[in-house]
């Protein structure tokens, strides 16, 4: 009995061993295969996420289209627009000619929550349909919840067009004090 | 051996793939006889989920995720498919129904505790499977991508974006770039028909798999609360003393009342049609008026209600503390009394919930806060004159914009104050100050406004409420 016992225990142990390391073997193989798996797919999805914002200049129309007075809404294409976009690649800016040279543009974002704000031109304020945000003509809040003005872009006269700076959309960001 | 060839093929078929050994079994699975009418809204929810999934397949196959594509592929399922008409109205209504019956099953299953010992997880896998319908709901509104989806995604990315320090970050993820266009669409749309419904599908199956293992609850006594030391042996000999076999002692209820959900649907989608599509989506088109899915409406109101210092705080705390109080609540109270009438806190929760919801919905309908951009000028009946400087501050009051927030007589919008008595209220000095200085909640007029067009709209505002027989005061403003 008792001689037997080391050749009962040496394939017995083997055994265990065995099992053992083939367990370990496939979690870690299945761990391989979730990696590879995984990775790219994580990588692809994530990726707008970490591309640096684009700013891109756009024609939005020739100097003499604008008159001195009012906001006018003008269209162009976003910066980082993808081949599929089609109509839903345009963004649009507020944009006014305070004088013969100086263009100002707000963008149309109302900045509590995104909205669309509209001008109306004879109380010179901009309004948004969402939460009733106001704002004046130089996008100070007028009444409402946003916390901040209305987002300005820049604006520059090219060879005679009139361009704005497309980036992205303005978000209102937490302040950690 | 049979000698119905039918049936010698049926039992071929179940001699390989077991139905009669593991199906069976759980159709016939014992629950208690007081299990009735209480209990046939978890099975709705399902069944109205089996109408998301078949008339979302059929959708999708002429649905196009991109581009000015999307809402021409869902013009052509309005207007044009056979049959596309109601089985876009079937998983709008659907959505739903789904989202009504979870939340009515959710409440049933608080109101009679059925959370507690031993099933918890029951109680979990729920509230995880209803913020992933309420994401499907979301989603789904998004994918009907016109003015009003795209405006949608814009507010939930700019409500994501308030989060400390990760707040663009998921904001970016959210729009599958930074700004809302054709990489928002066909990521909304993986996630609408890819990885929300595999959640619901695990989630389902664990749920059912859950209730299996436990039992489907008996109803509340009073006089019996539960005690996780014995609850499962007095469950156990309850139920092999007076259970019922669930198919069909049980289920003949659920199928009733399925049929109904299901009747309802078609009915509406056959009678109410579809949502009409807004115009397409140009995200530069300013004239949307985004408004959410009703189910969502009461939070829309709540996000106008608050004061901005709590502000970030609601948008990102109510999802996330509602989530986690609802997802843990078993785990605070996981024994004792189930009957309802022994848990007054339990009821006042539900009532108080519910006729919050109901308060902020019509709110979030009416929309006061917001100006009235439609508003139209006020007649000669409210003015009671048709020319004159009378009628011209009438006029003024349109072209200014005051009639957007101040209503007259029934014309106008709310977000301020009503003015049809105003002449009674205020003097001339006051009405001056309040529309050159503004006030609360008011634009200052100061700079948009001339000294004649000023007095032109006092001299009519001063006769508002005041008796109307007086001689009308001609040209002499000063």
């Amino acid at each position: 009995m008792t001689s037997d016992q080391p050749t009962n225990e040496t394939p017995c142990c083997q055994q265990q061993q065995r099992r053992t390391f083939l367990a370990r073997l496939s979690i870690a193989l299945s761990a391989v295969i979730g990696v590879i798996i995984a990775l790219p797919g994580i990588g692809f999805v994530l990726a707008p996420v970490f591309r640096k914002p684009k700013q891109k200049w756009r024609k939005v129309g020739k100097l003499e289209d604008f008159k001195v007075g009012g906001f006018v809404l003008v269209q162009y294409e976003d910066s980082s627009s993808v081949p599929w976009a089609g109509i839903t690649a345009k963004e649009g800016a507020w944009i006014r000619r305070a004088s013969e040279t100086e263009f100002i543009a707000f963008s149309i974002n109302c900045r509590h929550l995104g909205c669309p704000v509209r001008w109306v031109d004879d109380p010179r304020l901009f309004m948004c349909p969402c939460h009733g945000g106001v704002y004046y003509e130089d996008g100070t809040v007028a009444a409402g919840p946003p916390p901040e003005p209305l987002q300005r872009l820049n604006v520059r006269i090219n060879n005679g067009q009139v361009e704005i700076e497309s980036g992205p959309t303005p978000l209102t960001l937490t302040k950690i004090t | 051996m049979s000698k119905n060839p039918l049936m010698r093929t049926w039992n071929w078929i179940d001699n390989r793939i077991g139905y009669s050994d593991y199906i069976v079994p759980l159709m016939v699975h014992l629950v208690p006889d007081s299990a009735r009418w209480w209990y046939i809204f978890g099975s709705a929810t399902l069944c109205a989920f089996m109408v998301q999934v078949f008339t979302g397949v059929c959708l999708a196959m002429a649905y196009v995720p991109g581009g000015e594509k999307t809402y021409e592929s869902l013009v052509y399922i309005t207007n044009t498919a056979p049959l596309g008409n109601l089985l876009r109205g079937m998983h709008y209504y659907g959505a739903s129904a789904m989202v009504m019956l979870a939340v009515i099953h959710m409440i049933q299953v608080y109101m009679h505790a059925t959370y507690k010992y031993p099933r918890e997880m029951n109680w979990m896998s729920g509230v995880v499977l209803l913020f992933v319908v309420l994401g499907m709901a979301f989603t789904g509104q998004l994918l009907r991508w016109d003015a009003n989806g795209v405006w949608s995604v814009t507010v939930a990315a700019e409500m994501a974006g308030r989060t400390p320090i990760i707040g663009p970050t998921i904001a970016h993820f959210i729009m599958g770039g930074e700004t809302v266009g054709g990489s928002t669409i066909t990521r909304f749309f993986a996630m609408h028909v890819f990885i929300m419904p595999a959640i619901i599908f695990a989630g389902i199956g664990l749920h059912m798999l859950l209730i299996m293992r436990h039992g489907i609850s008996e109803m509340p006594d009073a006089n019996d609360p539960v005690d996780p030391e014995t609850y499962k042996e007095k469950y156990e000999e309850r139920i092999n003393k007076t259970g019922v076999p669930f198919w069909p002692d049980a289920m003949w209820r659920d199928m009733i009342f399925s049929t109904i959900i299901v009747g309802i649907i078609l009915g509406c989608s056959l009678f109410l049609g579809p949502p009409t599509l807004d115009p397409p989506p140009n995200p530069s088109s300013i004239n949307a008026n985004p408004l959410p899915d009703w189910y969502f409406l009461w939070y829309f109101a709540v996000l106008s209600l608050l004061p901005p210092k709590l502000e970030t705080w609601v948008i990102l705390g109510v999802p996330i503390l509602g989530f986690l109080g609802l997802f843990f609540l078993p785990m605070i109270s996981n024994k004792g009394h189930r009957a309802p009438s022994k848990r007054p806190w339990a009821g006042g929760t539900v009532i108080f919930g519910s006729v919050a919801f109901l308060v902020l919905t019509i709110y979030g309908y009416k929309k006061p806060w917001s100006p009235d951009f439609g508003v139209k000028e006020l007649p000669a009946s409210v003015v009671g004159t048709d020319q004159g400087p009378l009628m011209e501050g009438a006029k003024l009051m349109h072209i200014k914009g005051c009639l957007y927030c101040h209503d007259i007589s029934g014309y106008g919008g709310h977000r301020g104050p009503e003015l049809t008595e105003i002449g009674k209220l205020l003097t001339r000095d006051d009405l001056i100050i309040r529309i050159n200085n503004g006030g609360h909640n008011m634009p200052a007029f100061a700079s948009s406004i001339s000294s004649d067009e000023l007095h032109l709209i006092v001299d009519f505002l001063l006769t508002r409420g005041v008796d109307q027989d007086q001689p009308i005061l001609n040209g002499d403003s000063p």
